[in-house]
């Protein structure tokens, strides 16, 4: 496969770019379900290919192809450079792009089991086994378990001299328990919504997931949510579980400080941000008790946006994105990093796969723990009058990053330290650096989680791919609730 | 690119390669290239060439699938095997049926003909040919004193799906889209149409009212939220009730996740509302087959307000017709709507047209008729709050404007709103001749712009 790169390299450079890349990736999953104690889906899927990315004229150009025949490579290459040129038409300056040492470099995703020597009849027993406690529950009326592997092999090379190979895995499993009755629909998941619980790991991460120790609970509450009373509306503290606070760091601070969306490239779809370049530095963009960090590296944990190179051959690094609650850094790219005075790539571009063009993505955008032990219990316990919310139901945000509404699946009123009673269909809704400036308290280490979110869109061509969001359960002050169900 | 022919030949393989009773392949190719522009320049530009082969193997009630995207013999081996081994570790799902033969999939007769969607005036557009088409785009924005973002995609695609009963259908498609947002200094405009046929779409005049919106929304007033009147063009349309057609399928009535349960044959929305789903209609695009080879029929989903129906794959029929539903649903019949399998979805209309209104009036009647209202370009960022009274929030996006005394006045900041669709279209007082319309968070569909009464605004943003 390097030879392929070599090969594509090679027939680009005759064309006479300035720069160019290739990468050859081969992708392998597998992804199984199961409904009601039956199998949803079973399948396995790999996919191979190669991508050049040229500047030409100052312009990029990107064509894949599928197929790796010698004719094939050469023909892409040729089509990266014409596209390029075509570039070069409509544009206002040449790219340019901050200076990287060529890393040549082997890296694989630390794993103690490879999920693929799994079997599937292991596999779906463990599924089974997680279904048939949640339909042990009266009043379940549905029940939904997935589990899915992947694992990515890449080919990084360039025309300055990177040769870089890297093997990622990914592994992910959940389940959800619906309970339908007179006019409601409830719902309850675990260990998160929208497909569980994803980390950069093996199979080890299934087995120390407590799957079926927990299914029963979580069929039991989906149905308990039919006698509970609607969440309240008007402005309360809330306390968010770790998990909801991980989707709300991804919305709030993860695409905001994407410097490709505060440059305008994503105008047209994902939008643009809030965060224009004048407040690096300066923005008080939440209390003294937030800092978060974008951090790809190992040692952050084993997130989704963990590896050892970015799509560009870039080295994974951390950067302090909220530092005591200041705003101090973007995610940025080789093509953009000199548009905040950087030198050098914050090493975040990552294509979906061979045939997308690399971009700037959320590597794990963390928020980081309080160092003075506080569990959950205590922080509820220190909490007079509020409400714990647990587990999104839906997201929402606008095209600035701004205005956000999210709901959860399962709520607890908090009276005197005490968690008094269920509440249903819990929703918050605020503006993002008024929510953030609202953060009076976070749980510390031994209740900090590593979330993936394996479904986070954005480009065109849309590309989908996993990021991480290590978060504990923190409390809010004087926050909108309820106003999802406001006026309906 | 993948033929028919080469796709029958690498079917012949998979057919030597396989020991189960039955097996399948849906073969997908697609050339596909795009290119995107911001800030009045290409900053992306991107062509991919790709064909994949999708297995299914059937073993006496289990089934499974894999997937390759290359054609030598090893790899085809190796998905063979891997959805032969996914599906050997089953149990027997009694609901799993033979594939169908290509007389069953053929359908009922009299259904119609599905219109050439293959053009080669789309399907050799260049490099250069879309970046002369960014530069008439950008030369709009500079006329108005403007900064311009979007894209010029243009793709040929091939779809095919052959089994071992002897069926074997096949499809070919191009498309081109357009895309446009215009930025002001604090408002913005937005366009995006369509078509098999490049000529349909006029890129300058999509540049010229994306414009003219950013321009006319500059200095955008706020105002409280609440309930108002809405005008909501054609993509805010299909953008918000997209979100209700997961619910028209058999399968989401025997989970009882669809808001429709209970609620089929009733007086559900305004008799102004008519709705079905028809992959024949000219301005429709797609393959006349589904995920098992199976003819698209045309259901008529909603009549004068009625929900008559949800659509059904070929199992999901059989399972619904012995199911404590059957009598309530109304008709129940494979209509060739179904995902290919193993899914737990089932099914769902994705060939969405909406029915013209007795009496259309255009946009400006609209206006023209409005005390106190709300246009809506564009909506964004939709998702479900509640399922069953399909509560949706989401945000108004590129072009929000207040309209009084029946004149425009002014551009809005952009609210969010959280609206039961079931609301939506009960509350409708107005509507155009349906158009093809594309938005960026359902699948492009054939709806009018409508006038709403009492849409619920719940918040106002920054912007």
């Amino acid at each position: 496969m390097k030879a392929v790169a070599q090969l594509a390299l090679d027939a680009a450079s005759v064309r006479g770019v300035t720069y160019a890349d290739a990468r050859v990736v081969t992708i392998r999953n597998r992804s199984l379900s199961t409904k009601n104690g039956r199998v949803g889906h079973a399948s396995e899927s790999e996919s191979l290919g190669l991508g050049v990315r040229v500047i030409a004229e100052g312009a990029w150009g990107f064509a894949a192809s599928a197929d790796l025949s010698r004719a094939a490579v050469e023909a892409a290459a040729a089509r990266s450079v014409e596209i390029a040129r075509a570039s070069a038409h409509v544009k206002k300056e040449d790219v340019r792009l901050a200076p990287e040492p060529a890393a040549v470099a082997e890296w694989t995703t630390p794993y103690k089991v490879d999920p693929f020597t799994t079997s599937v009849e292991q596999n779906f027993e463990l599924l089974l086994k997680v279904d048939a406690e949640i339909r042990a529950v009266a009043g379940v009326t549905l029940a939904e378990t997935g589990m899915n592997f992947q694992r990515e092999e890449s080919w990084f090379l360039s025309s300055e001299g990177a040769r870089i190979h890297q093997t990622k895995y990914s592994t992910g499993a959940g389940y959800t328990a619906y309970a339908f009755a007179g006019s409601e629909i409830q719902k309850r998941s675990y260990p998160n919504s929208f497909g569980g619980q994803w980390q950069n790991r093996g199979y080890e991460l299934i087995e120390e997931m407590k799957l079926v120790e927990n299914a029963r609970r979580v069929a039991e509450e989906a149905v308990a949510l039919h006698h509970a009373d609607q969440c309240p509306e008007g402005t309360a503290t809330i306390i968010l579980d770790s998990s909801q606070l991980g989707l709300q760091i991804h919305e709030s601070i993860g695409h905001p400080i994407e410097l490709d969306r505060v440059l305008g490239m994503e105008a047209n779809f994902a939008g643009t941000s809030f965060l224009t370049l004048e407040k690096l530095g300066h923005l008080r963009y939440g209390s003294e008790l937030v800092n978060v960090v974008a951090d790809a590296r190992q040692e952050h944990g084993p997130g989704l946006g963990t590896f050892a190179y970015d799509d560009e051959g870039v080295a994974a690094q951390s950067t302090p994105i909220i530092t005591n609650g200041r705003f101090t850094g973007y995610l940025s790219s080789r093509e953009t990093a000199h548009t905040i005075g950087a030198t050098r790539s914050g090493g975040t571009l990552r294509a979906e796969g061979w045939n997308r063009l690399p971009m700037i993505r959320m590597t794990n955008v963390s928020i980081l723990p309080r160092e003075k032990p506080l569990s959950l219990e205590q922080l509820i316990a220190a909490t007079d009058d509020g409400i714990y919310m647990e587990t999104n139901k839906s997201w929402s945000i606008d095209d600035k990053r701004y205005n956000f509404q999210f709901g959860c699946e399962i709520a607890w009123e908090i009276k005197n330290g005490k968690q008094v009673r269920m509440l249903k269909n819990p929703s918050y809704s605020g503006i993002t650096t008024e929510f953030w400036n609202s953060m009076d308290a976070i749980c510390s280490r031994d209740e900090w989680t590593l979330w993936g979110t394996p479904n986070c869109g954005k480009g065109q061509p849309q590309q989908v791919v996993g990021t991480g969001h290590g978060a504990s359960p923190a409390r809010f002050r004087n926050i909108r609730v309820g106003s999802a169900y406001r006026g309906s | 690119m993948l033929t028919r022919d080469r796709a029958s030949d690498i079917f012949g393989r998979i057919r030597r390669f396989s020991s189960a009773d039955e097996v399948e392949a849906i073969f997908t190719g697609s050339r596909f290239a795009l290119t995107r522009f911001a800030n009045n320049t290409i900053h992306q530009n991107v062509e991919e060439e790709n064909s994949i082969v999708s297995i299914r193997t059937n073993f006496a009630g289990r089934t499974a699938r894999a997937t390759a995207n290359q054609f030598d013999d090893e790899s085809l081996r190796r998905a063979v095997t891997a959805s032969e081994n996914l599906a050997r570790v089953q149990a027997p799902d009694p609901d799993l049926l033979p594939m169908p033969t290509a007389t069953e999939a053929e359908g009922r007769t009299g259904e119609s003909p599905v219109p050439t969607r293959f053009f080669d005036q789309t399907a050799v557009i260049t490099p250069a040919d879309r970046a002369e088409v960014v530069k008439g785009i950008v030369s709009v924005a500079g006329k108005h004193k403007l900064t311009t973002a979007g894209i010029y995609s243009t793709s040929e695609s091939r779809e095919g799906i052959f089994n071992s009963r002897g069926l074997a259908n096949w499809h070919q498609q191009t498309l081109a889209e357009v895309s446009i947002t215009m930025l002001g200094e604090d408002s913005s405009g937005w366009q995006k149409l369509n078509s098999p046929d490049v000529r349909d779409l006029d890129p300058v005049r999509m540049a010229e009212t994306a414009a003219q919106k950013a321009v006319e929304s500059a200095h955008p007033r706020e105002i409280t939220a609440g309930k108002y009147t809405v005008i909501l063009e054609p993509a805010a349309v299909l953008d918000i009730v997209g979100f209700m057609f997961w619910d028209y399928s058999g399968v989401a009535i025997l989970d009882q996740r669809s808001f429709l349960n209970d609620r089929i044959g009733t007086q559900l929305f305004g008799e102004n509302i008519n709705i079905c789903d028809d992959v024949t209609h000219p301005l429709q695009a797609g393959s006349p087959f589904d995920g098992e080879g199976m003819r698209r029929q045309r259901v008529q989903l909603v009549e004068n307000g009625v929900v008559k129906r949800v659509v059904y794959a070929r199992a999901t029929a059989q399972k619904m017709k012995n199911s404590e539903y059957a009598g309530k649903v109304g008709p129940i019949e494979a209509t060739g709507h179904g995902f290919p399998l193993p899914n737990e979805i089932g099914e769902m209309p994705m060939n969405i047209v909406f029915g013209a209104p007795e009496k259309p009036q255009s946009v400006e009647q609209m206006i023209a008729s409005t005390e106190r209202g709300v246009l809506v370009t564009r909506l964004w960022y939709i998702r479900e709050v509640d399922p069953y009274e399909k509560i949706v929030t989401g945000m108004t996006r590129d072009g929000t404007f207040l309209v009084e005394n029946g004149n425009v006045q002014c551009g809005l900041r952009n609210f969010r709103f959280n609206q039961s669709l079931i609301s939506v279209l009960k509350n409708v007082e107005a509507m155009i001749a349906p158009v093809r319309a594309s938005g960026e968070e359902s699948f492009d569909m054939v709806v009018p712009a409508m006038k709403v009464k009492e849409f619920n605004f719940t918040e106002a943003t920054k912007f």
